[in-house]
């Protein structure tokens, strides 16, 4: 079977949806020459009007994209760096967002922003390796962070076919990951739905985007001491409350890991909702980015302040103890 | 109806409907206050008169002549204004934010100089499919300080998006006077993008017509935007809160020399005197029945706050314990 990489699953979905739907069309800043390689070949294939260089202004071309969606278009817009999303937060949230409510349903904003490479590309230092998905959820913009290839594929493919704005979280972590798929297989994975990765009885360990791939790794380590389910929401909002509170009524424990800050992050609102509904076994944990982080450079020093692989195994350890 | 007689009729109707709406913010069937846009009224009649119904337009936060002189209905924009069910954004919007996009209005917006890109891509997207139409986006003396607005005038320059940029100039953002607030001059910005830029005595709204008439004329033909700086004055406050809390900064004698040029008088001395009794009546009629039509709506159910926001058909969690 070939292996498909996910930096390729989301070019081909681009790439689908371009062939699919005359109203899809793609800018953004060097996505002419795929800067991010993510639009590679699309120019020579669709042509300058579907694939729009844009020059340095972020904030004009999300409006644009948000006033042409008014108009029925379905624009895909790329970011190749995820601080750019604090430039256009007041564009996406204060009108791609606000629009359908305010007017009274008069109108959608199908907009999809895409950001590969978001999160930590050791090196970049402070202003390029932020991972900003917990400040769309709370704001209740659809927010889907895919963890493989598939994935990655399925849910750009119903970002771009949703009427809402949907933003497009590809973690730089995950940008190298492949698989073996088979490409006729692949197929629209629908927006608000996880998925256990790996069953187990003992905790849930839900993890977000890349660390799906280090939850599996520790779970799999660990196997001859405890049985870890992993649960990958997919989507962050709306979350799949239904299918994780399944998994953590079966195991009793639960263990969050999420590449973003720690207060108000994601993981905060998974631990609050699942303690709403569930009597747990033990007191629940998190492992995140300490509170305001910012990322240093020295390469010791980013991967200081990210959750890793260790810190995990000590949370799922620690709950397996407290219970 | 000929031209002038529909001019004034629209100038008139857009002054009758802000004293209307004044009115029922004083006595509480308006909550939260309006932007009034008085005096302002000659330039959104006369860009609108020069446009064809399938044009669009964006406003500003002071909306409610824009929207009115596009078409829009003034007694679902009353009811708007009253947060009715019955309103044009079925209650939703409210005065900033009042919509219409079946008359091609993609919105006030309370957002300083956010309409500009907006609609740019709405009109850029149009065109790809082969329609004909043109674009305004309003804005005031306080937006051409907004980095967003140049960037969209960069973009419609760059990308040949015939959209017309009316800064409606009244001299004041806020409380905050042009000449403290504006390095350079309002028409050298769209000039440094290239684009072609003019001024005209908004105050007059038949020179506004033929101002906006021969703009959209070029940008028919030749593709790229234009820029229209329309001079006029705000005769009254920035916001109906200002009364309450008595803001005090402009000279009385400069309210009385903007109040001298009052496009309603303007526009109406070009008609005979019974002619312009005919539409004072008649203005007066439809604003009766469209206040009357604002108090009679249902107020919208509490149990649907949230429909809309979601196109998908999403339903967002309940706040509630």
């Amino acid at each position: 079977m070939p292996r498909l990489s996910y930096r390729k699953a989301l070019n081909r979905a681009l790439a689908d949806e371009l062939a699919r739907d005359e109203e899809v069309f793609l800018l953004g800043e060097d996505i002419r020459v795929a800067a991010s390689n993510v639009t590679a070949g699309l120019l020579k294939r669709f042509g300058p009007e579907r694939v729009r260089d844009t020059p340095l202004s972020e904030q004009a071309f999300t409006s644009f994209a948000t006033g042409a969606a008014l108009a029925g278009a379905r624009p895909v817009v790329e970011f190749q760096i995820p601080s750019l999303l604090f430039l256009v937060f007041e564009q996406i949230v204060n009108h791609a967002h606000k629009f359908p409510l305010m007017t009274g349903g008069q109108c959608a904003v199908p907009v999809t922003y895409l950001v590969p490479g978001s999160g930590s590309r050791t090196g970049w230092a402070g202003q390029h390796s932020d991972h900003p998905y917990s400040l769309f959820a709370h704001v209740g913009v659809t927010t889907v962070v895919p963890a493989t290839p598939a994935d990655a594929y399925g849910l750009l493919v119903s970002a771009i076919r949703c009427d809402d704005p949907v933003v497009v979280f590809a973690p730089a972590g995950a940008m190298e990951v492949r698989a073996d798929v088979d490409v006729a297989s692949l197929q629209p994975v629908p927006l608000g739905r996880g998925v256990v990765r790996r069953p187990g009885d003992d905790v849930t360990v839900v993890a977000v985007g890349h660390l799906v791939h280090d939850a599996l790794a520790v779970a799999d380590d660990l196997a001859d001491q405890v049985s870890v389910e992993v649960f990958d929401p997919r989507t962050l909002y709306p979350f799949d409350w239904d299918g994780l509170l399944a998994s953590v009524s079966r195991t009793g424990r639960l263990v969050v890991v999420d590449d973003s800050n720690r207060s108000c992050g994601i993981a905060g609102e998974v631990i609050a909702t699942v303690v709403e509904r569930v009597r747990l076994d033990a007191p629940p944990r998190r492992v995140t980015r300490p509170d305001g982080a910012v990322l240093p450079f020295a390469p010791a020093l980013d991967r200081a302040v990210q959750p890793g692989r260790e810190h995990l195994r000590s949370a799922i350890q620690h709950v397996m103890k407290d219970g | 109806m000929t031209d002038p007689v529909r001019l004034y009729r629209t100038v008139r109707l857009i002054r009758r409907f802000e004293e209307r709406a004044i009115e029922l913010v004083r006595s509480g069937h308006v909550v939260g206050g309006i932007h009034p846009y008085l005096g302002q009224e000659g330039v959104a009649a006369g860009v609108c008169a020069a446009l064809r119904p399938g044009d669009v337009v964006a406003g500003t936060h002071r909306g409610h002549g824009h929207v009115l002189a596009k078409g829009a209905d003034p007694a679902r924009m009353m009811a708007e204004l009253c947060g009715r069910a019955t309103g044009l954004n079925r209650g939703r919007g409210g005065s900033m934010h009042a919509a219409d996009f079946a008359v091609g209005v993609l919105g006030a917006n309370a957002i300083v100089g956010a309409g500009g890109a907006i609609v740019t891509g709405a009109v850029w997207a149009r065109r790809r499919r082969g329609e004909d139409l043109v674009g305004v986006s309003f804005l005031g003396d306080g937006a051409v300080n907004e980095g967003m607005l140049l960037e969209a005038f960069n973009l419609a320059a760059l990308w040949q998006v015939p959209v017309l940029f009316v800064c409606e100039n009244n001299g004041y953002a806020t409380t905050m006077p042009v000449a403290g607030a504006v390095a350079g001059s309002i028409t050298g910005r769209a000039e440094a993008f290239g684009i072609p830029a003019s001024v005209v005595d908004g105050q007059d709204p038949e020179a506004v017509r033929a101002a906006t008439a021969a703009a959209v004329a070029r940008m028919r033909a030749a593709g790229g935007p234009e820029f229209l700086e329309a001079r006029t004055y705000r005769f009254d406050a920035h916001h109906t809160f200002e009364h309450a809390v008595r803001l005090d900064y402009r000279p009385p004698e400069e309210v009385a020399r903007g109040r001298s040029r009052d496009p309603v008088d303007i526009a109406g001395s070009r008609l005979p005197p019974d002619r312009r009794a005919e539409v004072d009546a008649s203005v007066e009629a439809e604003l009766d029945a469209a206040v009357a039509f604002a108090l009679a709506g249902p107020e919208p159910d509490p149990a649907g706050a949230l429909e809309h926001l979601y196109a998908s058909g999403l339903t967002a969690r309940a706040g509630g314990g």
